[in-house]
């Protein structure tokens, strides 16, 4: 069966996990875990040496790895990050809907659809093109100077709705992907039922598609994190910001090196999480009762 | 009787291709009628303009009397009444099979919940597959989702219903528990129109049997007639090539 197979595709996780440290099945299993661990402290023993035997190295860590500095710097920065978050929250749920919907005007049928289609993909075509420290420096500066009455004068609006253009531009075509990898025979299906197509779109077409394009969902998810830093260019003193002033005071860089801690810290529980909703996702597709 | 379809002077063609030349054809109510032919010779492509998957290039299709190849017909009114089948069962993979069965009596038919499930559960019981109402389609065998697909047909209490090579996926030890679900609809009066490889079958089930030939009706008649005292030269090729691969 269809099921069956698949699920015989689908290697165990235990197998998987395998696969990274090398073949450590049955027999050889002790024997491959002593190599693997052997060389991986092999490996990163010569790493080290060749880093801290480098002719700069004293300066290098005295500069970036200074433990006084990171504690005196650290509460700041963090605190700074908290913004980093707060604007990725907003903006990731902005661009979720913005991007479906983009996607979705995109992948309308019919010949009275075209001029949509058309601004549609205009519109991915040219924030995708255009480099997303432009589109932050010509709106966080621009739209401000503008002094229009009921425009909002924050750095941090302007860098949000940055972010959300450039990002909704290409987080649709991770959404058109996912659409277009649902089989025209599932619509079929759905459609013969008697459904519209809105009806069919929303409950047959979308809900596969979403799942489908997770991983890659995350993928710019964790690109949106990280740009944020980006918006600290406009002025708003947000981790990356902070870790400036923090640096430009003190002549020490400890505090970029506590910046990307943070944001490393950030996105592998993200990572984790988008694992473990595609693993269930699979669970689910395969159970075999209430 | 009356007709439940009745099609006159059907095309259809893709890009050069003409599928569909000039297809006649009239269903009574209550009558089964199987499609045989070879691959290619059109019969799925006439099933899915029938359900309108397909646009029709000329002609026109007439369902318990309605024509649903005019201006401004309401498709999805008319798709509600006709159920299709398909050879690879198209089953939703993120639904149970009860939100299977339900999600159209509930979308398009603007059943309650209660109402749509109650009638599914009915459907399911009288097929056999109650202990599935749980279940993901993944987690079923290939017999169990084309009867849950049919039963998802059913659910919508459609006029009639197309059957477009139902079996024709399945391994063949499940090929029987699909035919006795369609058996059963026979016997229960349900208008049906089979497109079928299952020759077999189709000389027990059949009232009337359609012989496709590149786009045309080219012959059609009872069972035994057409299986068994071809007058076309076509039509017995085609069986002697059936024969051959030991399928009648």
């Amino acid at each position: 069966m269809a099921g069956e197979s698949r699920r015989r595709s689908d290697p165990p996780l235990d197998e998987r996990r395998s696969r990274i440290l090398g073949s450590l099945r049955s027999g050889a299993a002790g024997r491959g875990a002593l190599i693997a661990t052997f060389s991986t402290l092999v490996f990163f023993t010569l790493l080290v040496l060749l880093v801290t035997h480098a002719p700069g190295w004293p300066e290098v860590r005295s500069t970036f790895l200074d433990w006084g500095q990171f504690k005196d710097s650290f509460p700041d920065i963090a605190k700074a990050f908290l913004l980093n978050v707060k604007i990725f929250c907003i903006a990731e749920v902005l661009i979720l809907i913005f991007a479906l919907v983009l996607a979705i005007v995109r992948s309308l049928p019919g010949p009275a659809a075209f001029p949509l289609r058309m601004v549609a993909i205009a519109y991915a075509d040219f924030f995708r093109g255009v480099p997303t420290i432009l589109v932050i420096a010509t709106l966080g500066f621009g739209a401000p100077a503008l002094q229009l009455q009921g425009v909002p004068l924050s750095v941090t609006f302007w860098g949000i709705v940055s972010l959300v253009l450039v990002y909704t531009a290409y987080v649709s075509e991770v959404y058109r992907a996912g659409i277009e990898s649902v089989h025209g025979s599932q619509a079929a299906a759905a459609r013969s039922l008697g459904l519209t197509h809105w009806q069919s779109l929303r409950t047959v077409v979308l809900p596969q598609a979403v799942r489908r394009v997770i991983p890659p969902l995350l993928n710019d998810f964790i690109g949106l994190q990280k740009d944020t830093a980006l918006v600290g260019f406009l002025g708003a003193v947000e981790a990356f910001k902070q870790s400036q002033i923090d640096a430009a005071a003190t002549f020490n860089y400890t505090s970029f090196v506590a910046a990307a801690l943070l944001f490393v810290a950030l996105t592998i529980p993200l990572a984790r999480f988008t694992d473990w909703l595609v693993a269930r996702d699979r669970r689910r597709r395969q159970a075999t009762g209430t | 009787m009356s007709d439940a379809l009745v099609i006159e002077g059907l095309h259809k063609s893709f890009g050069p291709l003409e599928v569909l030349r000039g297809i006649d054809l009239a269903v009574a109510d209550h009558e089964v009628v199987c499609l045989i032919g070879a691959s290619g010779s059109g019969k799925s492509t006439l099933l899915r303009c029938i359900n309108l998957l397909e646009p029709i290039d000329a002609g026109r299709i007439v369902v318990e009397g309605t024509e649903i190849t005019g201006r401004g017909v309401n498709v999805n009114r008319i798709r509600r009444n006709i159920g299709i089948v398909f050879q690879a069962y198209n089953l939703f993979p993120h639904m149970s099979v009860l939100k299977n069965v339900t999600l159209a009596p509930r979308l398009a038919l603007g059943l309650s919940s209660g109402e749509a499930s109650a009638r599914a559960l009915e459907l399911l019981q009288r097929f056999g597959l109650e202990d599935k109402a749980g279940n993901y389609p993944d987690s079923l065998s290939g017999g169990q989702q084309q009867r849950v697909a049919i039963v998802r047909a059913l659910a919508m209490q459609p006029d009639l219903i197309l059957l477009d090579e139902v079996t024709s996926a399945l391994d063949p030890e499940l090929v029987a528990e699909v035919l006795e679900v369609i058996r059963e609809l026979a016997a229960a009066g349900m208008t049906m129109l089979i497109a079928t490889h299952e020759m077999s079958f189709a000389r027990d089930i059949a009232d009337r049997i359609c012989f496709l030939d590149a786009g045309v009706i080219l012959e059609q008649g009872p069972p035994e007639q057409i299986l068994s005292a071809p007058r076309e030269q076509r039509t017995q090729q085609f069986l002697q090539r059936i024969i051959e691969a030991g399928r009648l």
